[in-house]
């Protein structure tokens, strides 16, 4: 049951990163147009705010790993989210007016907008690591199963949201059924966690 | 080597005549230059031939040789005399030559996105940024942002950023022409080269209509093309048209452009289905729609 729970979570946590990096560019466009190094400047973004999710939830999950944890960690994920909906215009407003060249303004509003949720979501995986590898000898099995759980995740949030949420859906919305969604991982994660 | 040799099938099925006598390397597909027939084109790698970018006739170079930019120069029959031009999207550079040949006192901004664009028609179509023209390497939704934010106003405006196989998303929406309508002068005017066809043209009208109310939707048989023409002022009658179009006569012949024969082409009438949404920064997925029927 922890394991099945586990890599669900590990696979809503893959969806939403690509979903809202794709959405990142719908974000900006408004602001910074849609030149090469919009684009740039959201997938650097998204890297090192994965890489630093990476280091810090390995090290969180040296400390009593528990699912509740990554419940927590979602919920986390979840409100930061939220800042793009209720305040990426006037941020950008903000720092269109002063950083003149499109090329800083874009990398500063990204860093500003998808970094605080990206890290977070960024340590789901290793420690979805940890909460499942029981001996040294499976460790590999385990890490890459949850590899390709959450990276399968990742390309259907690509393809669900490229090909049909923005025919669907505002972008708002979409940000908004992330976060819910990001939300009810969490009470799945409390629910089957508090039997540990 | 590959990508050679794919790239030559492609072309060969796409023009079978084309020769590539340059590629220009960019960081948003490749611009070819290409003769076919004694055209001499600028296009995007692998595009086909309904998707020309822009075209000159070597034989006559004076002439606009696509339908297109001859029908963009309809404009002229809303603004007459236009004294400051705002051109998103340079091509060949075909409209902001005529214009400023026509109107020299006029003062030209061209935005394009691509600087291997401007380098291309710079080499192979010979335009040049000199006199009252100026080209600003950007993005056309920054360069209006900007430019509403230092007061700046333009008397006509020709959106042309669209080629028929990608449309940037966010110059497609209603927040996107509100404030290119904000940039127009007082009873300024609006030229836009959009898509006749798709499910995307109920859509991107009533975007148009939200943005500046009735507008005239100008296609004539022969071209896949349609040209929005809108004002800030109230359209003018047909009378009024068909009198600017013949005192332009005489000024756009050496283009090829039958001006007189447009006026009549121009529809107000709203044949689209108003219950379409409008493409919004929040909706805008015009790429999506561009593909269905």
């Amino acid at each position: 049951m922890k394991t099945a729970v586990v890599n669900v979570l590990a696979f809503g946590g893959g969806f939403v990163i690509m979903s809202l990096e794709l959405l990142g560019g719908r974000v900006l466009a408004p602001y910074f147009g849609g030149s090469i190094y919009v684009w740039g400047s959201i997938i650097t973004v998204f890297m090192l705010a994965l890489s630093a999710g990476y280091l810090l939830g390995g090290y969180l999950s040296l400390k009593r790993p528990k699912l509740r944890t990554l419940g927590l960690i979602l919920i986390a994920a979840g409100v930061l989210v939220c800042p793009l909906v209720l305040i990426a215009e006037p941020a950008m407003g903000w720092i269109f007016d002063r950083v003149e060249d499109p090329r800083y303004g874009s990398l500063l509003a990204s860093l500003v907008l998808f970094m605080p949720p990206t890290i977070i979501l960024g340590m789901i995986s290793p420690y979805a690591v940890r909460l499942l590898v029981k001996a040294t000898e499976e460790s590999g099995r385990v890490a890459g199963t949850l590899y390709f759980v959450s990276t399968f995740g990742s390309a259907l949030g690509t393809l669900g949201t490229s090909f049909y949420f923005v025919l669907w859906f505002e972008l708002n919305t979409i940000v908004a059924m992330l976060a819910g969604a990001l939300a009810l991982l969490a009470c799945l994660a409390f629910a089957v966690g508090r039997a540990e | 080597m590959k990508h050679a040799l794919l790239l030559a099938f492609g072309l060969a099925c796409a023009f079978p005549t084309a020769e590539v006598i340059h590629e220009e390397p960019s960081l948003y597909g490749k611009i070819l230059v290409t003769r076919e027939a004694g055209f001499l084109c600028m296009q995007f790698s692998g595009r086909t031939e309904r998707r020309r970018q822009s075209c000159i006739d070597e034989r006559a170079p004076g002439k606009m040789a696509l339908h297109y930019t001859r029908m963009m120069m309809a404009s002229l029959l809303l603004a007459p005399e236009p004294e400051s031009i705002l051109i998103t999207g340079l091509g060949g550079g075909t409209l902001p030559k005529a214009l400023a040949e026509l109107l020299p006192e006029a003062h030209i901004d061209v935005v394009e996105i691509d600087p291997a664009v401007v380098s291309v028609a710079d080499r192979f179509f010979d335009f040049q940024a000199v006199g009252n023209t100026r080209v600003f390497v950007r993005d056309a939704r920054v360069f209006t942002r900007r430019a509403l934010r230092d007061g700046n106003r333009y008397e006509l405006i020709l959106l042309d950023t669209f080629d028929g196989d990608y449309i940037p998303e966010h110059l497609m929406t209603l927040e996107y022409l509100q404030q290119t309508r904000r940039l127009l002068a007082p009873n300024g005017v609006l030229a836009a080269n959009t898509f006749a066809i798709s499910r995307l043209y109920d859509h991107e009208s009533e975007t148009y209509y939200r943005a500046f109310g009735p507008f005239f939707n100008f296609t004539i048989r022969d071209s896949a093309n349609r040209i929005v023409l809108a004002s800030t002022a109230p359209l003018p009658d047909h009378s009024t048209l068909r009198r600017a179009a013949r005192s332009w006569r005489q000024r756009l012949a050496p283009y090829g452009i039958p001006i007189t024969s447009y006026p009549r082409r121009f529809d107000r009438a709203q044949r689209w289905n108003r219950d379409r949404r409008p493409l919004t920064d929040q909706y805008s997925p015009a790429n999506v729609l561009q593909r269905m029927d």
